[in-house]
């Protein structure tokens, strides 16, 4: 009896820390972010103002937010689809062929995910610097160098593809691991035999390869979606601020500047609302379509 | 004939191969690489070309970052709420992450869900929410007290990064737990060990590869983050390196000091290279076992 009581307080005192701090850290937030979406309310002061859906009316007028929501989209298709053809073709290539400095080559691939964004974003804005930046100089050695600088980060359209580069460049090794991991499952065997038959390499990597993969590459598909949009909320605040004229602004970044630097607190938590139900859908609908049946080794 | 043909095809295609990988590992070791020779270069020197290598060693640009530009005491900043956010992290998950693996009670698969619905929850959705709360406890706090607390507090700052990493870490830690037998808890409670005492003296040091990987990765978010960090710290004074650097970078653009900047660059990622390459063969089987980072 003394030992039934002695177990349950064990277990109290075990869980209890964790569960209070999840509690006041995790989930009252979560939840402030659902409720406040309804209040138009400053955040500094009292005055809260029940508003229903108003706040949602009006994010759905807002120019700004169709902005950040089209470069958001371009984020992700365009991140999503070079970061996951780079990531897929260098881990077959590090797993399937015999190399030398296999080891070394997946060491450097890793090192940009251990890397701060804030050092990524530094790095990167030097080498887009239009007068001292590397990438310019090295596109001097082809044109004429008395033309115009190219302003990686300064002209609108161009800036939008400068950001992912750096996404990308950041996210390649990171994907590269995983599909690695699930590549090094797939009995040899299976490629002997394809060998003998004389199945080439690029049949060998469609026919075997990424369907035993599959089911990785689908849960990663999950993954681009939710970390672009992260991603691209850590690279925009360190690197372009949004600009030039909101060219840059993304869903997290509008809503952070919403909520806090311009302290509309309500209409703020009114954009996460959307941005999360939308990411929840988008990765649902990914879900579906790449359903195939599973396949065993 | 034939497999002398298959053969040169064969070299043709590994070149091909080599040139590819070669090539991705210049595009990332040539910026980084930069990185540490423009930290080293004289701010005269920026305005030649970009690939010169520097014409002498500049350490006074790592002085000027350390002192003028506050990076000394913000490293300091960031080595103490890594250290007390990780111990807190252990301290906390730890616990809790063995009695979820090991132990059927009541409510047990509720907890369990609850933690792994956590997993779900994006900080930076969040971020804001917590401002707000800490301010008006910290408003609360001064008609109390008379003195604010919470918010341009490292503890707190620490605090909220140690519940930001509970989800991950506790899913980690017990999918490690429940693969140990139930003989090891047998055992114990026959030499008359109680629950406690089992859990540190028995389980804790059978778990210490799963620990270090939890160290590992969570060194390196709770080093490089910077939302939170910049939202809870809001005194000029008081920043982690991360920050300090977005400000060497917002300072460089209206007064030309590269030099600076650069080296405060190397500042903040010096420490994750190096143990990047002391332990990076646990850091990528690590992600692998856990296979999800936010």
């Amino acid at each position: 009896m003394n030992n039934r009581k002695g177990r349950g307080r064990f277990i109290f005192f075990c869980l209890a820390p964790a569960v209070i701090l999840f509690t006041i850290f995790l989930i009252i937030p979560t939840i402030d972010v659902f409720r406040m979406s309804l209040y138009k309310w400053g955040g500094y002061t009292d005055n809260k103002t029940f508003v229903g859906m108003q706040n949602f009316s009006k994010l759905f007028q807002s120019d700004k937010f169709y902005q950040s929501f089209q470069n958001s989209i371009l984020l992700i298709v365009v991140v999503s689809i070079v970061t996951f053809a780079f990531a897929l073709i260098f881990a077959s290539m590090l797993s399937r062929e015999k190399l030398k400095g296999q080891n070394f080559f997946r060491i450097i691939f890793y090192i940009p995910n251990i890397l701060s964004i804030v050092v990524i974003s530094a790095i990167f804005s030097a080498i887009y610097d239009p007068n001292s930046g590397l990438l310019n100089a090295f596109l001097n050695l082809f044109r004429s160098a008395t033309s115009d600088p190219i302003l990686w980060l300064g002209d609108q359209k161009i800036v939008i593809y400068s950001l992912s580069g750096a996404m990308i460049w950041q996210a390649i090794g990171y994907y590269m691991v995983m599909y690695m991991a699930s590549m090094a499952n797939i009995p040899e065997s299976l490629y002997e035999s394809a060998d003998l038959e004389g199945a080439g390499r690029i049949h060998q990597f469609f026919s075997i390869t990424i369907p035993l993969i599959w089911t990785n590459i689908r849960t990663t598909l999950t993954f681009f979606i939710i970390s672009t949009i992260n991603m691209s909320f850590l690279f925009v605040m360190a690197m372009t601020g949004g600009g030039p004229d909101g060219a840059t602004e993304v869903f997290l970044s509008y809503m952070y500047k919403e909520a806090y630097t311009n302290s509309s607190y309500g209409y703020g938590m009114a954009i996460g609302v959307i941005v999360f139900l939308f990411s929840f859908a988008l990765a649902a609908i990914l879900n579906v379509v790449t359903k195939r049946e599973h396949l065993e080794y | 004939m034939n497999s002398e043909h298959q053969h040169s095809s064969n070299k043709l295609y590994k070149f091909f191969i080599y040139l590819l990988l070669i090539a991705l590992a210049v595009v990332i070791i040539v910026p980084v690489g930069w990185a540490f020779l423009a930290s080293i270069k004289q701010d005269v020197e920026f305005y030649g070309s970009p690939w010169a290598l520097p014409e002498g060693f500049h350490l006074q640009n790592f002085a000027d970052a350390w002192q003028k530009a506050k990076m000394g005491s913000y490293m300091l900043n960031s080595v103490v709420t890594t250290a007390i956010a990780l111990v807190l992290l252990l301290v906390i998950a730890l616990p809790a992450a063995y009695v979820l693996a090991r132990y059927k009670f009541r409510s047990s698969s509720f907890w369990n869900m609850l933690f792994m619905a956590g997993l779900f929850i994006n900080i930076n959705y969040i971020v804001v929410p917590i401002f707000l709360m800490l301010n008006n406890g910290d408003k609360s706090l001064r008609s109390l007290l008379g003195q604010p607390f919470l918010l341009n507090n490292l503890f707190i700052l620490a605090l909220v990064y140690a519940a930001m990493a509970l989800p991950f870490t506790i899913y980690l830690l017990s999918g490690y737990f429940k693969t140990l037998p139930k003989e090891y808890e047998e055992a114990a409670s026959v030499d008359g060990a109680g629950y406690f005492r089992t859990m540190v003296q028995v389980i804790m040091p059978m778990a210490k590869p799963s620990i270090v990987t939890v160290i590992l990765f969570n060194f390196l978010s709770f080093w490089n983050e910077y939302i939170i960090s910049m939202t809870l710290l809001t005194k000029p004074g008081l920043r982690t390196l991360p920050v300090g650097l977005m400000n060497l970078m917002a300072a460089q653009k209206s007064a030309v000091q590269y030099g600076q900047m650069y080296a405060g660059l190397v500042l903040v990622m010096l420490p994750t290279l190096i143990l990047y390459m002391l332990v990076q063969k646990k850091l990528t089987q690590g992600m692998t076992m856990g296979g999800l980072k936010g």
